[in-house]
């Protein structure tokens, strides 16, 4: 830790904190469309640091890590918005939020964790779907979720009287709702780099690389694998209620659709393609595959023109097709990710 | 997801007696259950000779069922009769869909033999999504309709009904695994694969070709796929370019249901998902009290899954296997 106040550390610490400051100022030149795209970044950040916890660290592939997502989501929903007149403030919704997304993990974990890898990836996976017509269905007999249409007016972050919605005036400075949550997105993400950070190198850390690298060996030195892993799926899931919970506060409106298995899969795919259990890879993924959806949503269509002179094909599926290509690009020539830890990449070396 | 809701189950009155509701599930389970079945083979054999979950296997049965009824459109506005169209349709996508497997094989999986598990498993998404974007290109992004090659004869059956499509996918399905199970026990290109998913290095030292094996077993997965998917293109009269996905990850849930790796299992396991499934949507309403309804169908697969794996971790036929270190 005190190499932080190291000279060199301390100009690159400055820089980058000027460069976060910039940054919603920036992409607001280009419309507030890019800083919401930029705080979905953040959130992806942060969803996918949770999930490297139980997938990077651990080794224990998650395909159902967007359920505990919906669930601080929709607890976010249910206690602060018009559908049950309840408007609680954020400091008790996030916190039970993530209690609740904890216990989900629990419930999920605790009798499937004895299960080897490609089973446990199937159950996640099943859990996941199970969340997901649960939240599409239960609107009758008692309307809870509000079916497939989803639940809107929920509250946005509230401290006291300052909102993060809506413009205000701050030191002369005019902040729009989306810049706003840009900052708050910013502060969780560091909290949540410094635990992953801090966890790496903890004797817990160790016990679930020890457990990834070979589980019979964790055993037998003594490790309680059941409950080092179930540690890690409970703060996985936790993680993902929280960045639920802001998400639902965020856009204001949550319905199931959000929560599909396709959106599992890119936080995994954020996870492995970044370089799975190193932290600046993850994150490095997670940017990557929130903005180049984006870009290529802005740029595609335009090309097309300029090139052939009209749209010959739809836009939005060459946009994906692109996006899948990419995939498949990166992992056949990287394929421990883009920015692997140095350990992996010397492991992978050896190996070839 | 849409093709549910033109199962010919939910059009059963509910005034018949207890019996023929059951009896009606239970085919109506079998029919479903056969096409998971042959689509399972496809996850199965893949996985049980390199350990791979080739998640793209759901989007090579929609290119077939696709393949097929553009072929068969085609013939029939030419004037061919409709059951050689339906015929010439089906040998094109089972062809494609060969060709395709193996083109998968060598693009995304092939060159990442010795990469670490998870890249597989992220280029396999990757191909889905761009087979997915590439048959919306190509087919549009609407639904389209199979032409309606076989007669539409109904039977009944002690107060239960079915029809001739129903026994025929019950039938080919059952040929067709009986066929490769021939084809796994009793030709020397089936030892190769056996010897091939017990133990890799090995079978290449007795002079296994390890590469045409795990080919072998792309084309042969991608052919059944293709059969299944004109099964269901001729069952539901519809087909779409999302249509692969939740077959595919139901197909998978029943090759893991059974135990993944193992060809028993994976028909087991397709027949009884199909099974419970019908029986699941068929008796759920009145087993919760009008609670939930038929539209909790697609839950059962899971909740199946799960309490099986919880007590048998390997599936019902897996063999106890320690992880391989």
């Amino acid at each position: 830790m005190t190499k932080w106040l190291a000279p060199r550390s301390a100009i690159g610490i400055l820089l980058i904190t000027a460069a976060l400051i910039a940054l919603p100022f920036v992409a607001a030149m280009g419309g507030q469309a890019w800083v919401r795209i930029v705080n979905f970044a953040i959130l992806y950040i942060f969803l996918a640091l949770g999930l490297n916890i139980v997938v990077g660290f651990a080794g224990l592939l998650d395909l159902g890590y967007i359920a505990f997502y919906a669930v601080g989501a929709y607890t976010w929903a249910l206690l602060a918005s018009p559908h049950f007149g309840l408007h609680w403030p954020f400091w008790a919704i996030l916190p039970i939020g993530a209690v609740i997304a904890c216990f989900f993990g629990v419930l999920l974990g605790s009798p499937t964790l004895k299960l080897r890898g490609d089973y446990l990836a199937i159950v996640t996976l099943g859990f996941g779907e199970i969340v997901r017509i649960f939240l599409n269905n239960l609107n009758a007999p008692i309307n809870v979720t509000n079916g497939p249409q989803g639940i809107t007016l929920i509250d946005p972050v509230k401290f006291g009287d300052f909102s993060f919605s809506g413009t205000t005036q701050i030191l002369g400075v005019s902040l729009s709702g989306p810049q706003k949550y840009y900052f708050l997105l910013v502060a969780l993400a560091i909290f949540v780099i410094i635990i992953n950070l801090r966890l790496q190198h903890s004797r817990i850390g160790r016990a679930w690389q020890a457990i990834r690298e070979d589980e019979i060996a964790a055993k037998a030195v003594g490790i309680n694998t059941r409950n080092i892993k179930l540690l890690a799926f409970a703060m996985g899931a936790s993680f993902g209620g929280i960045a639920g919970g802001i998400f639902s506060a965020m856009q204001g409106f949550v319905s199931p659709e959000s929560f599909s298995l396709i959106e599992s899969i890119m936080i995994l795919a954020m996870v492995v393609l970044g370089g799975m259990g190193h932290i600046p890879g993850v994150i490095l993924g997670a940017v990557l595959l929130t903005v180049l959806p984006e870009v290529l949503r802005y740029g595609v269509g335009p090309l097309q023109v300029a090139v052939f002179g009209k749209m010959l094909i739809d836009p939005e599926s060459l946009r994906m097709l692109i996006f899948g290509l990419a995939l498949v690009l990166v992992m056949r020539f990287k394929p421990a990710g883009l920015w692997p830890s140095p350990e992996r990449k010397r492991e992978l070396q050896g190996d070839a | 997801m849409k093709r549910h809701r033109k199962v010919p189950f939910l059009h059963v009155t509910v005034d018949l007696p207890k019996m023929d509701i059951f009896l009606q599930q239970i085919i109506n389970g079998l029919v479903q259950g056969s096409i998971y079945a042959l689509v399972a083979l496809g996850y199965t054999m893949v996985y049980g000779i390199m350990g791979l979950i080739n998640f793209a296997h759901g989007e090579v049965v929609m290119i077939g069922t696709l393949v097929t009824i553009t072929v068969a459109s085609l013939l029939i506005k030419a004037g061919v009769p409709l059951a050689v169209a339906g015929l010439a349709g089906l040998v094109a996508a089972v062809l494609a869909c060969m060709a395709l497997g193996w083109g998968l094989e060598r693009v995304a999986y092939r060159p990442l033999r010795n990469a670490p598990r998870l890249t597989p498993l992220i280029t396999a998404i990757g191909m889905s999504i761009v087979l997915q974007n590439v048959a919306m290109i190509v087919w549009g992004r609407n639904y389209m309709t199979f032409p309606p090659v076989l007669p539409k004869i109904n039977f009944e059956l002690a107060g239960a009904h079915f029809t001739a499509v129903q026994v025929m996918i019950v039938v080919v399905s059952g040929l067709t695994m009986s066929g490769l199970v021939l084809l796994v026990y009793r030709t020397k290109l089936g030892m190769a694969m056996r010897a091939t998913a017990q133990n890799p290095q090995v079978a290449s030292l007795m002079g296994v070709n390890s590469n045409r094996v795990i080919s072998a077993a792309f084309v042969i997965g991608s052919a059944l796929g293709a059969l299944a998917g004109v099964m269901v293109g001729t069952y539901y009269e519809i087909a779409h370019y999302q249509m692969g996905f939740m077959l595919g990850l139901k197909a998978f849930t029943a090759a893991v249901l059974g135990g993944i790796g193992n060809l028993a299992g994976a028909m087991a396991g397709g027949i009884l998902l199909g099974i419970i499934e019908a029986l699941g949507a068929g008796y759920i309403g009145d087993l919760t009290g009008g609670f939930l309804g038929s539209h909790y169908q697609d839950i059962f697969a899971f909740i199946v899954l799960i309490v099986v794996l919880m007590f048998k971790p390997s599936g019902l036929f897996g063999e106890k296997t320690g992880d391989r270190a």
